[in-house]
């Protein structure tokens, strides 16, 4: 019998992934406040943004520090086939996610011939571009933004007035397409290329690993994924600006699940998001009237976990030792 | 029937100083060549333009008589042409496992195959113990194996090794020799670039000798440690006197 | 456009484009010394003119009196984070990139918050200076006071800072920054020099923080855009490279006031961001940067 701890393992991440799955599509139903529902909402929408972060960022090690600019692409591109086309978002967001890996592309196709900071920094620019271009372009609203119209409820174009339980269906599947999306990679040739590709560049090529390709196609997956999830939230807050979904912010919010829960693993842009994101949102609620504490405390608890635990909060709860590379970044 | 691999007038500089000058030689399949030569005679230079990471300005390599000189990593790594760096670059956050996968799906699309090939070269290099343990948990002789197993992964008709017994101790040496010696038997030609003079000469079948970036001689390793110029230019401070 | 409208643009590009390599020469000293770009960069130009702008009103010095105190302060700021928060940074095992990007985006954020704490969200301004609102003429071109005081004082600031670096801590700087661990064999304590780079840096951006004040507002957010335009100032000079973030900030400086002299005001930073994505395609590693 040919022991596999590979196929073990991952069978095993498979059966917790379900039965995540099973607790947050039940965690909803007794909850009744508004608050905390919107707060659970926006959690697992973070989980699925930056599993799609992770995707690039994590897996194949290119710190984009201008994701948010898929996400505000995708934004617009399903409000505005919504609002000029009348093409409902449940479509228009597959749309988004095209022009979004398409956008990924395009802006990885330069920035992947620079390595290390000259690339994080390139990323940061081009999101501060794409910021700027909307901030002036009349037709998409320039700086007034646009209105998501609404049409009654419906989940054609994912409009809930009622209550806000469908749309945590809704985050919740986008969610879990991201986490299984990261567990086919994981397991595939792609996967351990773009592994190699963030651990040692050199060896990876030494061993046949093609490394642009493998930079491209993380970069169009994660593209895709995170302007799908643009869209989502444009529909769930039914207005955009390009404060609200391009500002350079942004794509430090995407990041930071990820990064602070366990680059490069499954379970680490969901345990970083249940972290980060209620902690921001409560202190901003709490204390956010004192002006600035709500900053500090978030800013403080970054740089707490970052340097007490610099493989991610999941090699706390033991899940899988996963280890990031020395090179893991930068060189 | 051509040679395996063709050394032909290879030059190479960098920034004006010449790391490789008109150097030619023939490698068989199936034989252990030792390429050595005094620090700086250009032994990791001419690994690198073989293994595809730098084009030579002249003169060509060929692998079973196609061009490979100038391909780039990718073709080369693909054409059969597998090495180990001279510093260890271990994927340090993937399990020994899976640092070997990576080399076998050079090969394969498919996860099970590519894991059974890993199960097969981790045997080969002594390894199968350490498969699920972190790449980095290991130690440094241990870490040379495995750059050994992941490069047979990639089912190489060449191996080239960068200094692999260089820094161990005896008995890690001759396992290492052992190793070298497997891997020559499953078919791999291997070329060797060493400085553990001792160890080197009774494993290999034939050694190269560059000095200054020229071949400076080559011949039977019994034949060249009585060569005058050779023990001038390199064995010169052990040897001669 | 007339001869003076261009002279006025190209100085006022200058006099700007000093500022900013100023701010890039500490991020890109920070950066050649130990291969970590600090995000709150921006947060520290923020605290040295609130430094500034609460010293003036509490004292009524002028800012440029102020220049050794919040120098000093800022030098020791920047001994202090690397001994809190880089240095232990610096010593994890792994993810090390990663987790220095984080951690000085953490303190930017923390910075931030502190800021709007302590001083309110509102913008505050220098009330009290030698040189507030004044202007001299050559011809037809104007220069503000201010302005061209702020740049001698970031060239001679620059100087310094090169002048430095010929120095016996200067070379020890340059021999810890080409290879880090063989320093500590001739004796050089490597975590020393990183401390006293990381106190340069923040000095070199407490000047410009301090000349900055004495003609723009402060508010806890005045840092992102000024560590934005560093960012690009430094990656388009080359990381590392002093003369790269002189020459490079002069021309982003010339570039940004051009673009809002042809196009729109709001687009100003279109033209230097698309200078800096031409360049680094044709040169990976900035104009002075290693390859």
């Amino acid at each position: 019998m040919m022991t596999n701890s590979i196929l073990r393992r991952r069978r095993n991440e498979l059966v917790a992934g379900v039965l995540v799955l099973i607790i947050l599509a039940v965690l909803p139903l007794p909850i009744r406040d508004v608050y905390t529902q919107n707060l659970i909402i926006l959690t697992i929408l973070y989980a699925g943004l930056s599993q799609a972060w992770n995707i690039l960022g994590g897996y194949c090690g290119q710190i984009s520090l201008g994701h948010g600019l898929y996400f505000g692409i995708g934004a617009y591109v399903s409000t505005m086939l919504f609002v000029s086309a009348g093409i409902p978002p449940t479509i228009g967001m597959f749309a988004a996610g095209i022009v979004g890996a398409v956008a990924a592309l395009l802006v990885g196709w330069p920035c992947f011939r620079l390595s290390g900071h000259y690339y994080a920094i390139a990323t940061v620019v081009v999101g501060e571009i794409g910021y700027l271009l909307f901030l002036n372009w009349d037709f998409v609203g320039a700086a007034t933004g646009l209105y998501v119209p609404f049409h009654g409820e419906n989940w054609a174009a994912l409009q809930f007035r009622t209550s806000k339980l469908p749309f945590h269906y809704v985050v919740l599947a986008f969610a879990a397409l991201t986490w299984i999306v990261a567990w086919v990679i994981e397991g595939s040739r792609w996967g351990y290329s773009w592994r190699a590709v963030r651990d040692d560049v050199t060896a990876a090529r030494s061993l046949a690993v093609r490394v642009f390709p493998s930079k491209m196609a993380a970069a169009a997956i994660s593209g895709f994924f995170t302007a799908i999830g643009g869209a989502i939230y444009a529909q769930y807050v039914g207005y955009i600006d390009p404060d609200s979904v391009l500002a350079s912010s942004f794509s430090v919010l995407i990041a930071l699940p990820a990064v602070l829960g366990g680059v490069g693993t499954l379970w680490g842009p969901l345990v970083g998001a249940i972290v980060l994101i209620p902690t921001s949102e409560l202190t901003r609620s709490y204390m956010g009237g004192a002006g600035g504490i709500d900053l500090m405390i978030y800013g403080g608890l970054i740089v707490v976990i970052a340097l007490a635990r610099p493989t991610g909060l999941v090699s706390l709860l033991g899940i899988r030792k996963q280890v990031g590379g020395a090179n893991a970044a930068p060189t | 029937m051509p040679p395996l691999l063709e050394v032909q007038n290879v030059s190479k500089s960098f920034g004006g100083v010449a790391a490789n000058v008109d150097i030619s030689f023939d490698v068989a399949a199936g034989e252990i060549l030792g390429l050595i030569g005094p620090n700086g005679a250009g032994k990791t230079s001419l690994f690198n333009s073989i293994s595809g990471e730098v084009s030579p300005d002249r003169g060509e390599i060929r692998l079973e008589g196609r061009r490979i000189s100038g391909t780039g990593p990718l073709v080369c790594a693909r054409a059969g042409i597998a090495r180990t760096f001279q510093v260890v670059r271990s994927f340090d956050s993937m399990t020994v496992r899976e640092n070997v996968m990576v080399g076998a799906f050079s090969r394969t699309n498919r996860a099970r195959e590519a894991m059974a090939e890993a199960e097969r070269v981790l045997d080969v290099a002594g390894l199968s113990a350490r498969a699920d343990h972190a790449a980095y948990s290991l130690t440094p002789p241990e870490k040379r194996r495995l750059e050994i197993a992941r490069a047979l992964a990639t089912r190489p008709r060449i191996l080239l090794l960068d200094e692999m017994l260089t820094g161990l101790t005896p008995t890690e040496a001759q396992s290492g020799v052992q190793l070298i010696r497997d891997v020559r038997d499953q078919g791999v030609t291997v070329i060797m670039v060493e400085h553990v003079m001792e160890i080197l000469l009774p494993l290999i079948d034939r050694a190269v000798v560059l000095n200054l970036g020229r071949v400076l001689t080559q011949g039977l390793p019994k034949d060249l440690v009585r060569d005058p110029a050779v023990i001038r230019a390199y064995l010169g401070d052990k040897y001669a006197g | 456009m007339t001869l003076d409208t261009v002279l006025q643009v190209a100085l006022s590009g200058l006099l700007m484009g000093l500022i900013y390599a100023l701010v890039a020469a500490g991020l890109s000293l920070i950066f050649g010394l130990m291969d970590i770009v600090n995000f709150a960069h921006g947060e520290l130009l923020m605290l040295a003119m609130y430094a500034t702008v609460l010293l003036n009103a509490a004292t009524g010095l002028d800012p440029l009196l102020q220049l050794p105190v919040v120098a000093v302060g800022m030098f020791v700021l920047g001994v202090l984070i690397y001994r809190c928060l880089i240095g232990r940074a610096l010593g994890v095992q792994f993810n090390r990139g990663m987790v220095q990007i984080f951690v000085t985006f953490g303190l930017a954020i923390f910075i931030r918050g502190a800021a709007q704490l302590a001083f309110g969200g509102d913008f505050r301004s220098v009330n009290v200076s030698w040189l507030g609102n004044k202007t001299v003429h050559f011809g037809g071109v104007y220069v503000p006071l201010p302005q061209l005081a702020a740049s001698l004082v970031c060239l001679v600031a620059f100087a310094a800072l090169l002048g430095i670096s010929r120095t016996e801590f200067g070379r020890a700087l340059e021999a810890t920054r080409e290879d880090r661990d063989a320093v500590a064999l001739i004796g050089i304590d490597r975590d020393r020099i990183f401390a006293l780079g990381w106190g340069l840096g923040a000095a070199a951006v407490g000047i410009a923080g301090t000349m900055l004040a004495t003609f723009y507002y402060v508010s806890p957010t005045v840092g992102a855009n000024f560590a934005l335009i560093a960012y690009v100032t430094v990656a388009l000079g080359g990381f590392g490279s002093m003369t790269g973030a002189l020459v490079a900030g002069v021309l982003i400086g010339e570039v940004e006031a051009v673009t809002a002299q042809v196009l729109e005001p709001s687009l100003k930073q279109v033209g230097m961001f698309a200078i800096y994505l031409v360049v680094l395609m044709v040169r990976p590693r900035g104009l002075f940067g290693k390859i």
